[in-house]
């Protein structure tokens, strides 16, 4: 006699997305539990999309395997290191092999939001984000740019949405940020909230802070440079522009030149 | 002069932007941005306009500018934009550009 395995449905929700995964691996479930613990919704609760997970046969170490995406009969197809997945966007339903270690589930995360958001008018910004006063400031910047410096040096009443990933998109209250759980340097998961966007701050090192407005086309172009673009589709390509456009004419964007001292958080 | 026709590459994502034109390659998601010059020959690759009309009745005509100069800078800019994959040039008219 067969046994049926035991199934598990865990339902992540970042931004007010929620994606639900459902499998039989119970150490893909800890796995996700474990790294998504502030960002889970009830088992129970309605998803936007639902992947199938399995685990994956193949594994590749370390986490700089390209992402390569493909749309084709209605359907996207992922691929990335061990990660192999496939999203029916009309079903909000897909499939998934992976590994149970960070790297999959986040890449998957990441990518299938991406995707998701472009309909929206939303984006994913390489930026830290923080909730002051009520309102959300986003640092953009390469890596190296400074954007972990930024978040050590917030002041106690700043809260931390991301050092890495910023989660942004178009609420009834203008551009929103939300928190994520995607860390960079500082490894510390944001807090599940979220604040409308005040203004961003594209950052570079100096030897004095400078702050300075920049013009709507630069502004687009240099957000647009920072966007984490997934989607080879014309279709989403410019959804993103759209949404880029869109959002640097509601919200101020500054160059900000800064040094690594805390004023740096008084001046903005 | 043989004619020559411009298209902008349906997979190719763009948005004006005061006198400039930003354009997304969403094969690479390579990001052009084209000056006033170039933005308004982008904006009319119709596929159907010959490029010299486009360069004599929008370049010449609000630029201080020879046809023949002029033309010569278009031939130079559409076959570097074709070259980056985000317009089409052909000897005869396109059909299949984005179509705005």
């Amino acid at each position: 006699m067969q046994r049926e395995s035991a199934r598990f449905r865990v339902v992540i929700n970042i931004g007010g997305l929620a994606t639900g995964f459902v499998g039989t691996d119970l150490a893909i479930a800890q796995s996700l539990e474990r790294r998504y613990h502030g960002y889970l919704a009830s088992p129970l609760a309605p998803a936007t999309c639902e992947f199938t997970v399995v685990r994956a046969t193949a594994r590749v170490e370390g986490d700089n395997a390209g992402v390569e995406i493909t749309h084709h009969d209605g359907r996207w197809f992922i691929r990335r290191g061990s990660l192999s997945a496939e999203y029916d966007p009309v079903a909000a339903r897909g499939s998934a092999h992976l590994d149970d270690r960070p790297y999959d589930i986040d890449s998957l995360l990441r990518i299938v939001h991406t995707l998701l958001l472009a309909r929206e008018g939303g984006f994913l910004l390489h930026a830290a984000s923080a909730v002051r006063d009520g309102h959300a400031l986003v640092f953009a910047g390469a890596s190296g740019a400074g954007k972990t410096t930024i978040c050590r040096l917030a002041p106690p009443d700043a809260v931390l949405l991301t050092d890495e990933i910023s989660y942004l998109r178009p609420t009834a209250y203008g551009y929103t940020a939300f928190g994520t759980p995607f860390t960079g340097e500082l490894g510390i998961p944001g807090m599940p909230i979220s604040a409308p966007v005040r203004a961003v701050y594209l950052l570079a090192h100096g030897d004095r802070t400078r702050i300075e407005p920049m013009r709507p086309a630069e502004a687009v172009r240099s957000v647009l440079r920072h966007v984490l673009f997934f989607a080879t589709e014309p279709e989403s390509v410019q959804a993103v522009l759209n949404a880029v456009c869109q959002f640097t004419r509601s919200t101020p964007v500054y160059r900000l030149e800064f040094r690594p001292e805390p004023d740096v958080w008084e001046r903005i | 002069m043989d004619p020559v026709y411009i298209a902008r590459h349906p997979a190719a994502a763009w948005r004006r932007l005061e006198d400039e034109v930003i354009v997304i390659s969403a094969s690479d998601s390579s990001l052009f941005t084209l000056n006033e010059v170039a933005a308004e020959i982008w904006e009319c690759a119709d596929g159907r306009t010959p490029l010299a009309e486009i360069v004599a009745q929008h370049i010449v005509t609000r630029y201080d500018v020879g046809f023949d100069e002029a033309y010569s800078d278009a031939r130079e800019l559409v076959e570097q934009l074709a070259g980056k994959g985000i317009l089409i040039v052909s000897g005869e008219p396109i059909t299949g550009g984005d179509g705005r």
